[in-house]
């Protein structure tokens, strides 16, 4: 075997502290090592060309690139190495940077490091052999797991680009927290208005398919070809027949229940269609409280619905959609300030959260846009708003900034001068932050021009004084104690992942974060992709986003599912694992501890049990390899014998003599 | 018959007479048995942490120190003051290096192996909620109460470790238990002044007269208090208060021993209701007899 080594010196990264020009002589005595040299930049054009180059003069059949972390530019030069006319995986990789230089300040030892690290690479790629990728066929269309602005773009746009599209939605309706905000910043547009038209079209499009009521029950396969089971749960009305016309909600007698969407301000009748703009407008039973499947009496919507669509007797029913790609758009959820004692914990009614606040603004809401506080229904004068509700505490396990507040704030602020123009606002902020295209010059306008006063510090309780709330904080920038009557106390809610995401994460294997954020594969570079191939994510569901950020991410996503669908064939990593059929007894070992379902057992033709990977779906983990007691799997390019190789030239077996 | 060290603390010897003879008579009828820490000596107070953190601690210390010798492992008081500094001493002895510096100013060194509680969590924790009821002979049915713990009882949580840091009930439910109507009283662990009534006399009715008013605020017709020197702030000087601030309060402001005594219907001159400064028979008056309260 003819081996070309490379060692990069990275500008000062790497040769920095380690002598790159002594680590590739060192290399060239290695076995097989017919060639070495150092280079500025690898990765750069030269780089790679002095790569091709350097493969065809010296007739090579292996490269050792001695660099960053193969996570940077493993690809690259895996792309390099097939142009110069080898096999991509004849190529090995040893960080140097990360690894060495970045951690070690010492040259001599780095440089010995590195020189150990090539070497081991070198042994690898001598045991190395060609690879060939197999191609499989995709199903052309997209799942899209959640209907707010995020999720309803990315539907859009993967249905403008051709492919079939199947958003299934938690709730009743599409729309999310935009459809419940009365108007959005900073435009100060109304945020129904804006959003409507992109229900609409979804409601529409003729290549999307909607299931609203609807939860994924499990996702299999892999990417281009992901079977997925949806469970829609029963409304018991008939959809198909239903129109919207709203009758049963106008005679449903059972009012006793909290209405979601208007975040439990007011009650809402059992059957309902929760807001005008609804999509789909159909009405659904709410079964927890309908006086008919609770007490089995009543069925007042029954009689009065004019196109008998009303059935006790629906069930669930899971419906089976084959997709090749799946976006995660499953949004965000707010806060529980109950967590904070020094707000109330609920014992005042006056104390509301920020979502709150927006339905009391909307003319949809439960006081017809008057903003009414709940305890008495009086219109307050003195209106406090406390940022940072769960958001930048640590003590409540919430470190994070959830981005938006405070700019809905001023939003609030604003739209309350506007709604009762002889009311005060007060603002208590930790800092402004407001970074964004006409942000900063919106909170500004909050301040300068609607009046409201803003003060800088946190707040240590509220209590009842009257029939006003007095909120007493720190005003940290004139260090004195300051005592606020208020008539209504907004809480700025920050954000915290979607209930139920981390279950759903495992679905998907998706990985939440700490927090239950989904994460993203690479932080700045892949910040729509996951690490499981074929799943993307977009909107809040990642971390805190306002609507431009989730809309962006919506249409990134989209563009991502475009870009992987429109190949008509795609290729999978032969790096799995292989069953040596002669050695395998059928144990069945691996069937059982593969995270992936990826190992089938089939019978040889003596009808003889023996495990088989399916290659699409293995992942290259390596598990099952370590839980074979046969030694039967090996996992193609980490075989036993060259991750050993790479052992035995990090440690040379020596013979020591013992004299004592 | 549960059996417990008690340490009494100065101002059970003086401005409190009424908080120590209620407590000692309340525990007995509920089958508590305390027993006086020998030779007791201060706590400190306030004087003695804002000084020296050592001292501080060797004080309240040695006191823990006379428990262990009792081969007891738990003592109770009613102030909260006391119960702050037996309760930090312990916590900070948890450093063996501040253990050793406390313990080198005192002749019998401290294990620190005793937990300090208040006797409202010993009532609230130890005694059966059923048997007080049980024991109610007088319900306290007619009287709003507010309940007033003061700011340091529950506070610093990691230290005191017993019931909300913010909204305490213990105090609320037992009185809840004796028949009372307990008012939702906001300002529950606020500051009452303290020691700044000798002074800053201005702090203490600026204080202690926003307590009084969210007191009347939600209809009380009587403070209870688990503090001594909350109780003097609202009760001793609530006549300075009234004239500082021109109102006119009179809310009796008690010992929840003396109530709970009351219910159980405990010898008054055990109760010590004539120690009060503001005159209690109004408050105690609306109290129903049993025969009406059926």
């Amino acid at each position: 075997m003819r081996i070309g080594v490379f060692i990069c010196h990275c500008g000062s990264n790497i040769a920095g502290t380690v002598d790159c020009p002594s680590v590739a002589a060192t290399a060239l005595k290695y076995p097989d090592v017919v060639f070495s040299t150092d280079t500025m930049y690898a990765c750069s054009e030269p780089g790679q060309d002095a790569i091709i180059q350097a493969v065809k003069e010296k007739n090579l059949d292996g490269v050792v690139v001695a660099s960053c972390t193969p996570r940077m530019h493993e690809q690259t030069f895996r792309r390099a190495v097939e142009r110069a006319g080898l096999n991509r995986y004849m190529f090995e990789m040893a960080n140097i940077r990360e690894h060495v230089s970045w951690i070690g300040k010492t040259k001599d030892l780095n440089t010995g490091k590195a020189s150990e690290l090539v070497r081991m690479a070198v042994e690898k790629l001598r045991r190395n052999r060609p690879l060939t990728a197999k191609r499989f066929e995709t199903t052309k269309r997209v799942l899209v797991i959640g209907g707010g602005v995020a999720g309803i773009q990315a539907a859009l746009d993967c249905a403008d680009g051709g492919q079939e599209v199947v958003l299934v939605e938690r709730e009743q309706s599409i729309g999310g927290k935009m459809a419940k905000l009365d108007k959005t910043f900073p435009t100060v547009d109304c945020s129904s208005c804006v959003l409507g038209p992109k229900m609409v079209d979804i409601a529409q499009h003729p290549k999307i398919t909607l299931y609203t009521c609807s939860e994924v029950e499990s996702v299999g396969g892999y990417v281009g070809n992901f079977q997925v089971t949806v469970r829609r749960k029963a409304t018991y009305v008939d959809w198909t027949k239903c129109t919207g016309c709203g009758l049963c909600v106008e005679k449903c007698p059972s009012r006793k229940h909290p209405d979601p969407f208007n975040e439990n301000l007011c009650n809402a009748p059992s059957i309902n269609i929760p807001f005008p703009q609804a999509i789909p407008k159909k009405a659904a039973i709410n079964p927890v409280s309908c006086l008919m499947l609770t007490k089995g009496k009543c069925g007042a919507c029954a009689k009065v619905c004019p196109v008998k669509c009303i059935d006790f007797e629906q069930k669930d029913e899971l419906v089976t959609v084959d997709v090749g790609a799946i976006v995660v758009a499953t949004g965000y959820d707010l806060f529980d300030w109950h967590k904070y004692p020094q707000y109330g914990e609920g014992r005042y009614k006056d104390v509301i959260t920020s979502m709150q606040y927006e339905r009391l603004l909307s003319a949809s809401g439960p006081t017809g846009g008057h903003v009414k506080r709940p305890s008495d229904g009086k219109e307050p004068k003195n209106v406090v708003f406390i940022q940072c509700v769960g958001s930048r505490d640590k003590s409540v396990n919430r470190p994070y900034c959830s981005g938006f507040c405070c700019m809905y704030t001023a939003k609030q602020a604003i739209l309350t001068k506007d709604h009762i123009p002889d009311s005060q606002s007060y603002v208590f902020y930790m800092d402004i932050r407001s970074p964004g295209k006409l942000y900063d010059e919106f909170t500004r306008r909050a301040m300068e021009e609607y009046g409201a006063q803003y003060v800088r510090g946190r707040v240590a309780m509220i209590y009842p004084k009257g029939d006003k709330l007095i909120v007493r904080g720190a005003d940290t920038l004139a260090g004195t104690q300051v005592e606020v009557p208020a008539d209504l106390v907004v809480l700025a809610v920050g954000a915290e992942a979607a209930k139920g995401a981390v279950q759903l994460g495992e679905k998907l294997r998706v990985a939440p974060d700490q927090y239950g954020f989904f994460v993203e594969s690479h932080p700045k570079l892949k910040p729509v992709e996951t690490n499981t191939a074929g799943v993307f994510l977009a909107g809040a569901c990642q971390g805190p986003k306002d609507i431009p950020a989730s809309v962006g991410q919506g249409s990134a996503a989209a563009a991502k599912v475009l870009g992987l669908l429109s190949k008509a064939m795609l290729e999978s990593d032969p790096a799995v694992s292989r069953v040596n059929p002669a050695r395998c007894v059928g144990c069945g070992k691996c069937i059982q501890t593969c995270p992936f379902g990826a190992i089938k057992e089939v019978q040889d033709r003596f009808g003889n049990p023996k495990a088989e990977v399916i290659d699409t779906v293995c992942q290259g983990c390596g598990i099952c390899t370590v839980t074979c007691p046969q030694g039967a799997i090996q996992l193609e390019h980490f075989t036993d014998n060259q991750i050993l190789a790479e052992v035995n030239a990090l440690c040379p077996p020596k013979m020591f003599a013992n004299y004592e | 018959m549960l059996k417990i060290a008690y340490y009494p603390g100065c101002s059970g010897q003086g401005t409190s007479l009424e908080y120590d003879s209620s407590t000692r008579a309340v525990c007995k009828a509920l089958g508590v048995e305390l027993v006086d820490v020998p030779d007791w000596s201060c706590c400190g107070s306030t004087p003695a942490h804002t000084v020296n953190h050592v001292l501080s601690s060797a004080l309240s210390a040695r006191n823990l120190a006379q428990v262990e010798v009792m081969g007891m492992d738990k003592v109770t008081t009613p102030c909260p003051s006391c119960l702050t500094n037996l309760r930090t001493a312990a916590h900070k002895m948890e450093d063996p290096e501040f253990k050793a510096k406390s313990n080198a100013l005192l002749d019998v060194p401290c294990n620190n192996t005793v937990d300090a509680q208040s006797v409202l969590q010993v009532l609230a924790e130890n005694v059966d909620p059923e048997l007080i009821k049980s024991k109610v002979v007088k319900p306290l049915t007619g009287i709003k109460i507010a309940c007033y713990y003061g700011c340091i009882m529950n506070r610093p949580p990691e230290v005191m470790k017993f019931d909300h840091h913010e909204n305490p009930m213990a105090m609320d439910n037992l009185m809840a238990l004796l028949g009372a109507e307990v008012v939702p009283f906001p300002l529950k662990v606020e500051c009452c002044g303290a020691s700044y009534g000798i002074p800053r006399g201005d702090i203490v009715h600026k204080l202690s007269g926003k307590l009084l008013d969210a007191g009347r605020d939600v209809g009380a017709d009587a403070f209870v208090t688990a503090c001594p020197l909350c109780q003097m702030n609202l009760d001793l000087r609530q006549r300075q208060i009234n004239d500082a601030l021109r109102e006119n309060f009179r809310i009796p402001v008690f010992y929840y021993t003396q109530l709970l005594g009351y219910a159980l219907g405990i010898d008054r001159a055990e109760l010590g209701f004539e120690k009060l400064c503001v005159d209690p028979r109004l408050a105690l008056g609306r109290i129903k007899q049993p025969a009406q309260a059926m």
